[in-house]
């Protein structure tokens, strides 16, 4: 590490002010910071004084995901096998199965490493390309405007990745990316200056331009001719009870061993993940508790209403929270520090609004049978409105007892 | 007077453009610029709307009573929307049909409004018209902007001929369905403001809220 350490020292003169490369201090910056704890102390409003640094928390977080992250490899790479073993031969076409007949790890969906590896060959372009299209916009910006690249895009990558469909294509993946850091972050002043949270931004930018490739039932499973919808879809159609005759149980959904984004499928994996930031008190319980509460209510309230001819209306709330994007949403993004309300008050309420607005979305509106990253980009509007409310109560309350 | 008629034509388009600095008419520049047939008649109307609103009102603004002057503007105005409307239907129907109600919204189109009451009740005839003329251009010109943009990437045609051959047509490109909804407007116009004011560093306007940076103790 002394080497290491050395390096920097010597190069470090050339970047600082005066120096030779003075406009790529941003870069240096960024790459010595990856390395060592950064040397710069926070100037700006509200302080706070503890040990855990913008750096820790965004490598906290992005620790948090890799259950999901390794859960959602082995699970892709198993719903391809299973699929590939179903259908035959003939989908047995393009370079990933090549490669995996190459190395020897066959294509069986019983084997974990074939799985793990079939799903890594899907992970891996996906994310390369997030990293290198996103860090070129986060690093042309910090050179332009004079401030540091941020911890906080690995954040946001991985986040985007594991929400993403494994047969997007790559053009869209970094067409993606580019607008949720360009639009999404970048324009409002960088990290912890958004109003939205840049993953949701480039995954509903994806969402609304290229709904055949987001959307639909040909896309979850990443093998040619497979058709399959997804759980929300079928129980759109055909309530839950329809779930039985595609082989999706409870269980099934609380494991995540069905079809869906790379990473969001299992419950329990997003669940590990949420332990943890709630221990390290990254995400704060109240957003948590709130979002529980307001799609358990709702959705009882639904049931309760009951409808002859949407059979969203008996879905149960533990199926609610079992299926599509629910858990993961709630573990990483509902969490989400910055696009959050920013008083205790505010961020139940925050929360509840984001529980009410997806079970909204899932049941009332029949075009959209995912709601939970509308639910969130929605609440991420309403969340400066909720604070606002919650101070200006204050204020009243303390007017009164001073009267 | 330091602003010749020349500057009131040039200077709408890009130093005080309607859309980009004032923010005036975004409705419409939303909700017609999906294709650039389309936004090109709307921005034709517009530009005679303005234009011919701001020499009548300003023929009249002597006899004008200050308190009912709004009134007054607006028959002028509606007049001509109607007019328009009429012309639209009885030659280009079909675009007529897609434009709808927009047309009629141009009664209601800030712009309009806005250099009668800012120009022509204050300057003669011929200035209004040309300072008409060139608002209605400015105005034009942005909605040109976004119909590009929009056609081009959510259509793969430029006025209805095909540039980008889509997929669906045997093609290559695959068209951004976002480009086709309004809401895709907010983010062209946004960006279109955006390298307006990089270009012309004078448009940015004062920032109303500053982070506070404590001094080095």
């Amino acid at each position: 590490m002394k080497f290491v350490r050395g390096v920097f020292d010597k190069i470090e003169p050339h970047f600082e002010k005066g120096g030779q490369y003075e406009k790529y201090f941003p870069l240096y910056e960024a790459v010595e910071s990856f390395f060592y704890s950064p040397k710069t102390v926070s100037t700006v409003a509200p302080h706070a004084r503890t040990y855990s640094d913008m750096k820790r928390i965004m490598i906290y977080v992005f620790l948090a995901t890799m259950p999901c992250l390794f859960f959602g490899m082995w699970n892709t790479g198993h719903q391809a096998n299973v699929a590939l073993a179903a259908i035959g031969e003939e989908a047995m076409t393009g370079w990933r199965i090549g490669l995996m007949q190459a190395i020897g790890f066959g294509l069986n969906p019983d084997n974990i490493l074939s799985s793990m590896f079939h799903g890594f060959l899907y992970f891996l372009p996906i994310y390369v390309v997030t990293m290198v299209v996103g860090l070129f916009w986060e690093i042309l910006f910090a050179v332009i405007r004079g401030h540091e690249v941020n911890e906080g895009f690995f954040v946001t990558s991985i986040l985007y990745v594991l929400i993403l469909p494994a047969s997007a294509p790559l053009w869209q993946v970094a067409l993606g990316i580019s607008f949720g850091v360009v639009i999404g972050k970048e324009v409002f002043g960088g990290t912890g200056k958004n109003f939205l949270n840049p993953a949701l931004v480039a995954r509903a930018f994806l969402y609304f331009a290229y709904p055949a490739q987001m959307s639909g039932d040909a896309i979850w499973t990443p093998v040619d001719g497979f058709s399959g919808a997804t759980a929300l879809g079928i129980t759109a159609a055909e309530g839950v009870p329809g779930l039985a005759n595609y082989d999706i149980t409870f269980w099934s959904a609380f494991w995540g061993t069905i079809q869906g984004c790379l990473g969001e499928t299992s419950f329990v994996m997003c669940m590990i993940g949420l332990a943890f930031l709630l221990v390290t008190k990254i995400a704060n319980w109240r957003l948590v508790v709130g979002c529980t509460a307001g799609t358990i209510g709702f959705s009882l309230l639904l049931n309760l209403i009951g409808s002859d001819t949407n059979p969203m209306f008996g879905m149960p709330f533990w199926w609610h929270m079992v299926l599509g994007g629910w858990a993961f949403g709630l573990a990483f993004m509902v969490t989400e520090p910055v696009t959050a309300s920013h008083t205790n008050v505010g961020r139940f309420w925050y929360g509840v609004l984001i529980g009410f607005m997806v079970v909204m979305i899932r049941v009332i509106n029949p075009a959209f049978p995912e709601g939970m990253m509308l639910a969130i980009l929605f609440a991420n509007i309403f969340a400066p409105l909720i604070d606002w409310f919650v101070v200006r109560a204050n204020i009243t309350r303390r007017a009164k007892r001073n009267a | 007077m330091a602003q010749t008629r020349r500057t009131y034509l040039v200077d709408p388009l890009v130093d005080n453009n309607p859309i980009t600095l004032q923010v005036l008419g975004i409705c419409s520049a939303l909700a017609v610029t999906s294709s650039l047939k389309v936004s090109f008649v709307m921005a034709l109307a517009v530009i005679f709307v303005t234009a011919f609103s701001s020499m009548f009102i300003s023929m009249l603004r002597n006899h004008i009573p200050g308190s009912i002057r709004i009134i007054v503007q607006m028959v002028i105005i509606a007049s001509l929307v109607i007019l328009v409307d009429q012309i639209l239907k009885a030659y280009l129907y079909e675009i007529s049909k897609t434009l709808s109600v927009f047309v009629g919204l141009i009664i209601t189109n800030c712009i309009v409004m806005g250099r009668a009451e800012a120009f022509a009740m204050k300057n003669p005839p011929i200035d209004s018209f040309i300072d008409g003329v060139g608002n209605g251009l400015g105005y034009g010109l942005i909605l040109m902007l976004v119909g590009f943009v929009r056609e081009l990437f959510g259509a793969g045609t430029l006025f209805g001929i095909t540039v980008l051959p889509t997929v669906n047509n045997g093609g290559w490109y695959v068209p951004n369905g976002m480009l086709l909804l309004p809401p895709s407007a907010f983010f062209i116009i946004g960006l279109i403001i955006w390298a307006f004011r990089t270009w012309k560093p004078e448009q940015v306007e004062d920032r109303e809220f500053k982070i506070q940076t404590v001094e080095a103790h």
